[in-house]
């Protein structure tokens, strides 16, 4: 028989593919059909966060923290707020901190609903991601109620929430925290002991202790390792620290333990917004301090004085004194974290947004290495890429 | 907290020796600005000593302040999950002398430096792989640095005629504005505009 020269073959996977979770472009080297070196190109998304907010004042830069990982926004406009509150030396009132916790665990639930269906889907399962999206809209409802928007909320803001919750709204959220288990009952039903999903996700891309914390992860794929490590417990932020929760963690570190990790999130999370909801303190929601928080609309009407800080603040906003922080949070995907440089006035100097994914992704060659071109997908699907965030 | 911090700092200090150029702990977090030749040897430090720990690179980044005689810093964040404590380290650099890279140490060092390469131009030695990241294939200048103007110099359309996407000069339709914030009453070092007889007259009444 005649010799035959076998070369490996390179191949371009999106940037316009249904399993690349957005714009994705990977440069794939393959042996048949396994996974030889594998290089994502990123960037297809960038829009220059990072410089935007240079120009911007303190306030203005919240929204671009929405636009970030646009399927958990309210998480990190929560380490942003922490951030500047840290520099500028405010104080949050207390019940101010338990509606950004009551939230950002919506928020938790929101992302992770969003991830285990579209993970779901890109390893074959259709039905999860249509009755995830339904409860998603439920969750979004309750964000839309709260500030008007139902993705691009800039609620959370340096000194409290914007504003306080509408009437009937606790009632609201207590019903879908009845019903929810329920769904994600469902869900599991549908994957957990499923033989496909199971011979899909099980062994696949497994990350080891010492790999994952050498590769910089955090949330979900590092307890998938089996590190019981969160923010929320470990550098309790607002009032994690009176919240009663566990940390769920997983044993090989797998994309079936990342899943199982998610799935017990939720329902840790649901304990928190119950807690929330039974413990929430009456008062007000954002600092009293003028100079940071805008004045109520009432007071404008009759005072001179806050009719001026109305006019100051929404113009040329609050200055905040000189220092750095770097400020993180557990955001729904792993650690979020802003380092803020303010040099003493309306602007920050700069603002570096370190993005849980952007690690997860520079490690998408190490872990699909030897693995075949369909396992890659599953392990991109598992690591929960959102590209708002990796491009900025 | 603050004193666990305090006692680390110093120890870093006092086991780094010389590689320490100061620290300093503000807002309750710890930091260390190093030279570049020894940033080597204390990233090692913080590593593997069994006081530290920080196993975990959290981030790299830099900063650009155009007035210094170095004008970058390139910041990096470690996280010790052993110990639950934060550092960030320092280190001064400029657009010709190189950083040595920390991808022998922390494979995640790998894509955040690639990073800090493209938006500042940052060269990192002994980096395997240091392409730009976030960028357009075939951008130019380097984003971050705050001699870049906030629009870019180039925009892109797709042009019918030629079928293709095209690169052109940036058009604005109007001039990108910057507000002054600066009240006269805090001491503004600048005559305001219509202000410039202001100072004679005052000058003459006397």
């Amino acid at each position: 028989m005649a010799e035959t020269d076998i070369k490996n073959l390179t191949m371009n996977f999106g940037p316009q593919h249904p399993a690349a979770h957005g714009v994705l472009r990977l440069v794939v080297e393959m042996d048949g059909e396994i996974v030889e070196r594998c290089d994502p190109h990123i960037g297809l998304l960038h829009r220059g966060t990072e410089k935007l907010i240079e120009y911007k004042t303190y306030l203005q830069a919240v929204p671009y923290f929405d636009r970030l990982d646009y399927v958990s926004p309210m998480c990190q406009e929560h380490a942003f707020a922490l951030a500047v509150e840290k520099l500028a030396g405010i104080d949050v009132p207390i019940r101010g901190q338990y509606i950004r916790v009551m939230f950002s665990e919506i928020t938790r639930i929101l992302n992770h609903i969003m991830n285990i269906s579209a993970f779901a889907l890109d390893v074959g399962a259709m039905t999860p991601l249509l009755w995830g999206f339904e409860e998603r809209e439920k969750l979004m409802e309750f964000y839309e109620r709260v500030s008007g928007a139902r993705l691009h909320a800039a609620y959370f803001r340096p000194g409290g929430v914007h504003r306080d919750l509408p009437a009937g709204l606790l009632e609201d959220i207590v019903k879908f925290c009845d019903e929810f288990p329920k769904i994600i009952d469902d869900v599991e039903s549908l994957l957990t002991e499923n033989r496909i999903f199971r011979q899909r996700t099980v062994d696949v891309g497994i990350v080891t202790k010492d790999d994952a914390l050498d590769w910089g992860f955090s949330g979900p794929m590092l307890r998938g390792s089996g590190v019981p490590w969160d923010l929320r417990k470990s550098q309790p932020y607002d009032v994690y620290g009176r919240m009663d929760f566990d940390i769920p963690v997983g044993k090989t570190g797998d994309c079936f333990d990342r899943y199982l990790v998610r799935v017990e999130e939720m329902r840790q999370s649901l304990r928190i917004i119950m807690q929330c909801v039974e413990e929430m303190p009456a008062g007000p929601v954002r600092t009293q301090d003028n100079k940071i928080a805008p004045p109520l609309r009432g007071e404008m009407k009759q005072s001179m004085e806050a009719l001026i800080h109305h006019f100051k603040l929404y113009t040329e906003g609050y200055r905040v004194p000189e220092g750095e922080t770097y400020t993180a949070v557990e955001a729904p995907k792993g650690e979020f974290g802003v380092y803020v440089v303010a040099d003493g006035t309306n602007k920050p100097y700069r603002c570096k947004i370190r993005a849980p994914g952007f690690a997860f992704l520079q490690a998408t060659d190490f872990l699909s290495k030897g693995h075949m071109l369909a396992d890659m997908v599953a392990i991109v699907g598992s690591m929960d890429i959102v590209f708002g965030e990796i491009d900025r | 907290m603050n004193d666990a911090l305090n006692d680390l700092g110093e120890y870093i200090a006092s086991k780094a020796g010389e590689h320490v150029t100061s620290w300093e702990i503000s807002l309750g977090e710890l930091m260390v600005t190093t030279s570049r030749e020894s940033l080597l040897r204390l990233m090692k430090l913080v590593r593997d000593d069994a006081n530290c720990l920080f196993k975990v690179l959290i981030d790299v980044t830099a900063a650009d302040y155009p007035a210094r005689e170095e004008r970058f810093e390139v910041v990096y964040n470690l996280l010790s999950l052993s110990h639950n404590q934060r550092i960030r380290i320092k280190v001064p650099a400029d657009e010709q002398a190189p950083v040595p890279s920390m991808v022998q140490l922390f494979s995640s060092a790998g894509w955040f430096e690639r990073e800090v390469w493209d938006m500042f131009g940052i060269f990192f030695t002994d980096h395997p792989d240091l392409r730009r990241m976030l960028t357009d294939y075939g951008f130019e200048g380097h984003p971050l640095r705050k001699d870049f103007p906030l629009t870019g110099y180039v925009e892109v359309r797709y042009d019918d005629e030629q079928k293709r996407v095209v690169y052109e000069p940036v058009k604005l339709t109007q001039d990108f504005r910057s507000f002054d914030f600066m009240s006269p009453w805090e001491g503004a070092k600048y005559i305001l505009p219509g202000d410039e007889k202001a100072e004679d007259s005052a000058e003459k009444a006397d």
